[in-house]
């Protein structure tokens, strides 16, 4: 075809202005375009009573033993500690656009990607869902005023603000280079960074997810209203459960880990140095028995979250509520056992290896029971694809691979070439971005019109998704090849025949942030501008929605007597409301 | 873990007893709630302690001749004295929670006082202990860096001499300091454990002495009194670990 | 009320086995047992001392079946921990691979 020819300029016109291309063809796509009508309620006087307006004042919220306020201190703290680990991912990102290491030197890097896995982990992941959401709907979906110790919840975010606080200390003394993994005898020995103050701020942080998840359980087994039998309970609940059962048994166990290694630090025993006559894999043991099940803290209550999504947004019962539920727990218990996968590469045992990788095949089944679950729940049902649910759906494809590539991981003799490559990277971002906080920023929407009362802009929320979608898989899809390939992570040079899955990847990251910068934007203008939420603006059964919104500080005018089973769809009309109140009532 | 500085219990009028917590029924989900609370932060204890469980169980492992010559070194009086004193605390402080249930207030803070001033003891003779290790230069790497790790090893010969470290065959100096590292390690957060316990004591002293305590609300009193019990249960594991390993090698 | 009082009998009672498994572990200390049996002696007198002090002074004994499965699991969760750690530690001289 000769260069100058129609066909080849509106190709290459075409391909040049695709992205404007895209974005003129989704905008209209997406936006207001709805499938189900959404009725908002516009109420012409200022809004009843509700936990927001019930007290005015800074020392009303920063001493509020109310779980929705706390909730909402929570969604701030961490929404800040995600900037800041995005900001350190930025960093990342353009530092690899090239296969010099020229945008940053070597030290700087490797403290870079060590404070972007703490902050986001230790700071944003762990406590992301538990500490918003579940804070937020524990109460309320069981049908109990509070949690069983508010004073200890408001506990866990002064402490969680502590550890922050040690931790940003650290890191603006001069951070912390050792990977968020501490390998020793690196950290205890020869790393002339903030290791010590890095980990009390961990150390810390770890006393807010103990609370936390007692917190949970507690409440879970002894506050459910009357009625709200273990099988009545919504899933979210159930992960929950699940999720504060790891919190108790494993987070004690890093505190230990952090404190030994702390204790080897300052006085130069040889607790984990060979040279002094310690094992270095004794710490890698210590760390991983939390650090693992740790993974499962970040992916169980968005497992709960997507339980909720997917049954709510496709007006369906969930196929097999008791599989999903005991699946939850099952992760939990096995979560624990698999630890010895991330020491495939180390001088451990053969034969635990071998243990260790049968287990990790192992804890994939009940995750994958959840994946079946969720698509048959999916069939032959009534699906609405609002934003939440495009979050939903996002998830189970993304999670489903992140978790295969997981079994990647886990054989033994793969392990060994895609140990410490870009493989494990991808894979893991897959589970915590693509899964985590695809259920995360679902769960926010969902909620967003219970926690404060007003709608989001909806077809800016599934604009946002799509980008969020697009983003996340051009930034972590090529990190598979480029780790297959053999490009190994933590290094800020490599070899320019991967930079081609570099620039990609950047790229992609540039595409995520901006999408994530979208809801940040409109649910902070949303709840100034927002159109008003009805009590039930989705028309949904779940306890939690048969209560104004914002809920009035304790939670239900009376005390719910529950006689219907979790996820039982009848018409909006039949729906039971609590109390009192009445949708009719709204209008004043 | 119930609230212990339960001193502005909220009332709504309707419900019982002055210390229901208004998002409680009644006093005995109240209860419940704490007890459950307080075994399952228990339950975060165990794994917090059992991690150095852990690393004792692997360092005794590969050096034996060490840990049992340094745990020969350890004052078995001391120790077996202190063991009678946390085992008698438990027993006062379990005392303490049947008065309050029988509601005797009396006895009840005499039981109080005798299980405070028994862990005062307990960490006292520790102290005592702790400061004979700092004289005969058995405090870990350079935790002091006045006085690092370096005790006087016990020659063929010599007099014997209490103070010096009596190696058997086959251990060595520096195998000892892990033993004296993971002594330090565990003694040392028990015994922060147990001055966070007397701290807890003495305020349910306070508040005993001011009489808030009765048969229906005495929940701070027991759930303190798990924690103590806990305590000792630690302690119980911790004596013949690191106390009892080699005295039969002493006499032969 | 329907908390279970624990009479003061008992307390004295198991006291007074405590303070005997103490004496009891501090002899057995001096007597040189064959082999491993040193530790499983007193391993066997400290669990057996701290589940007297589990049932009867932390009352698990009169408690609802929640509080035994609480405990039941710390027990397991430390028991996965030590088994799963040394079954690494413990076979490593099974089989030298590479070395």
């Amino acid at each position: 075809m000769p260069p100058g020819s129609k066909t080849v300029k509106s190709i290459r016109f075409v391909i040049l202005n695709s992205p404007c291309l895209l974005f003129v063809i989704f905008v209209p796509l997406v936006a207001n375009i709805s499938m189900r009508p959404i009725e908002y309620y516009e109420p012409p006087v200022p809004s009843k009573v509700n936990y927001i307006n019930a007290q005015y004042g800074l020392k009303s919220w920063l001493l509020t033993r109310d779980h929705k306020r706390i909730a909402l201190l929570y969604l701030g703290s961490i929404t800040f500690f995600f900037f800041i680990g995005g900001l350190y991912a930025l960093m990342i990102r353009l530092e690899l656009l090239t296969p010099q290491g020229d945008f940053l030197q070597s030290a700087t890097y490797n403290k870079v990607f060590t404070q972007h896995g703490i902050i986001m982990i230790f700071f944003f992941l762990i406590p992301s869902i538990p500490a918003t959401l579940g804070n937020f709907l524990v109460p309320m979906m069981i049908g109990a005023k509070d949690l069983a110790f508010p004073r200890i919840n408001l506990l866990s975010w002064y402490i969680y603000l502590l550890g922050g606080v040690v931790t940003i200390y650290a890191l603006l003394a001069g951070g912390v280079d050792t990977g968020w993994t501490f390998y020793t005898p690196f950290s205890t020995t020869f790393s002339n960074s903030y290791v010590v103050a890095t980990g009390l701020g961990i150390f810390i942080n770890g006393f807010s997810s103990i609370l936390t998840g007692l917190n949970f359980i507690v409440t879970i087994h002894t506050m459910r209203a009357p009625g709200m039998t273990w099988f009545r309970l919504p899933l979210f609940i159930w992960a929950h459960y699940a999720t504060s059962l790891i919190m108790i048994l494993g987070t004690p166990v890093i505190a230990i880990t952090i404190l030994l290694l702390a204790f080897e630090r300052v006085s130069r025993v040889g607790i984990f140095d060979p040279a002094l006559g310690g094992d270095p894999i004794l710490f890698q043991h210590l760390f991983w028995f939390y650090s693992h099940p740790a993974v499962y803290i970040m992916i169980l209550p968005s497992m709960g979250v997507i339980s909720e999504l997917i049954a709510n947004f496709s007006r369906k019962n969930i196929f097999g509520y008791s599989f999903v539920a005991f699946s939850s727990l099952a992760i939990a218990v096995f979560g624990f056992l698999v630890w010895g996968h991330h020491l495939f590469v180390t001088s451990q045992s053969v034969y635990a290896g071998m243990i260790f990788s049968f287990l990790s095949f192992a804890v994939a089944i009940p995750s994958a029971i959840k994946v079946f679950n969720w698509t048959a729940t999916l069939y032959k049902s009534s699906i609405s694809y609002d934003t939440p649910m495009l979050y939903a759906l996002g998830f189970i494809g993304l999670f489903t691979v992140g978790g295969m590539t997981g079994l990647f991981l886990a054989s033994l003799a793969v392990d060994v070439h895609l140990s410490d490559t870009y493989f494990v990277v991808a894979h893991f971002h897959y589970i915590m971005v693509g899964g985590a906080l695809m259920g995360y920023l679902g769960g926010l929407h969902y909620w967003w019109p219970k926690i404060t009362g007003r709608m989001y802009p909806e077809g800016w929320g599934r604009f946002s998704a799509l980008v969020i979608f697009v983003g996340f898989n051009l930034t972590f899809l090529p990190q598979f090849v480029a780790g297959y390939l053999g490009m190994p992570r933590r290094y800020h040079a490599y070899p320019p025949e991967f930079q081609v899955f570099n620039v990609l990847s950047t790229a992609g990251a540039s595409i995520l942030g901006f999408g994530m910068l979208i809801p940040a934007i409109y649910f902070v203008w949303s709840m100034r501008y927002g159109k008003r939420a009805e009590a039930n603006p989705w028309h949904l059964p779940g306890l939690e929605w048969r209560t104004q919104s914002p809920p009035p500080t304790e939670n239900f005018e009376v005390t719910p007597i529950v006689t219907w089973e979790a996820y039982e769809f009848a018409p909006a009309e039949e729906t039971e409301v609590i109390g009192k109140f009445k949708p009719e009532l709204e209008q004043i | 873990m119930a609230d212990v500085m339960n001193s502005h219990a909220t009332t709504s009028g309707t419900h019982g007893h002055r210390a229901l917590q208004h998002h409680f029924e009644n006093m005995e989900q109240q209860r419940e709630a704490g007890t459950l609370g307080m075994w399952v932060f228990l339950v975060t204890e165990i794994m917090f302690f059992g991690g150095m469980f852990l690393a004792y169980t692997l360092y005794r492992s590969k050096y034996p001749a060490a840990f049992a010559s340094a745990s020969n070194h350890l004052d078995i009086t001391l120790g077996a004295l202190n063991t009678g004193v946390l085992i008698l605390s438990s027993f006062t402080m379990a005392m303490a929670v049947y008065f309050t249930q029988v509601g005797k207030r009396r006895p009840q803070i005499f039981c109080l006082i005798a299980t405070l001033i028994l862990g005062l003891t307990f960490l006292g003779v520790k102290a005592k202990e702790y400061h004979d290790k700092y004289e005969d230069r058995l405090i870990p790497g350079y935790l002091i860096p006045g006085a690092p790790f370096g005790p006087a090893v016990q020659k063929e010969g010599e007099p014997p001499d209490h103070h010096k470290l009596h190696l058997l065959p086959g251990a060595t100096v520096e195998q000892v300091q892990m033993f004296y590292w993971i002594y330090f390690a565990m003694t040392g957060m028990h015994a922060l454990h147990m001055i966070i316990g007397a701290g807890l004591l003495t305020f349910l002293l306070i508040f005993s002495i001011k009489g808030r305590f009765d048969p229906e609300y005495h929940s701070p009193v027991e759930v303190i009194g798990l924690y103590w019990h806990f305590v000792d249960i630690v302690w119980i594991f911790l004596f013949p670990l690191l106390y009892l390993l080699g005295r039969h090698f002493e006499h032969g | 009320m329907s908390e279970h009082i624990v009479p003061v009998r008992v307390y004295v009672t198991i006291f007074l086995v405590l303070l005997v498994g103490t004496l009891l572990t501090v002899m057995a200390a001096f007597y040189d047992f064959p082999g491993r049996l040193n530790t499983i002696v007193a391993m066997t007198i400290a669990t057996t001392k701290a589940t007297f002090v589990v049932l009867y002074f932390m009352h698990v004994r009169y408690s609802i079946r929640l509080v035994w499965v609480i405990v039941a699991s710390a027990l397991f969760w430390m028991a996965i921990m030590f088994a799963l750690t040394f079954s690494d530690y413990w076979t490593r001289d099974w089989m030298r691979v590479g070395y």
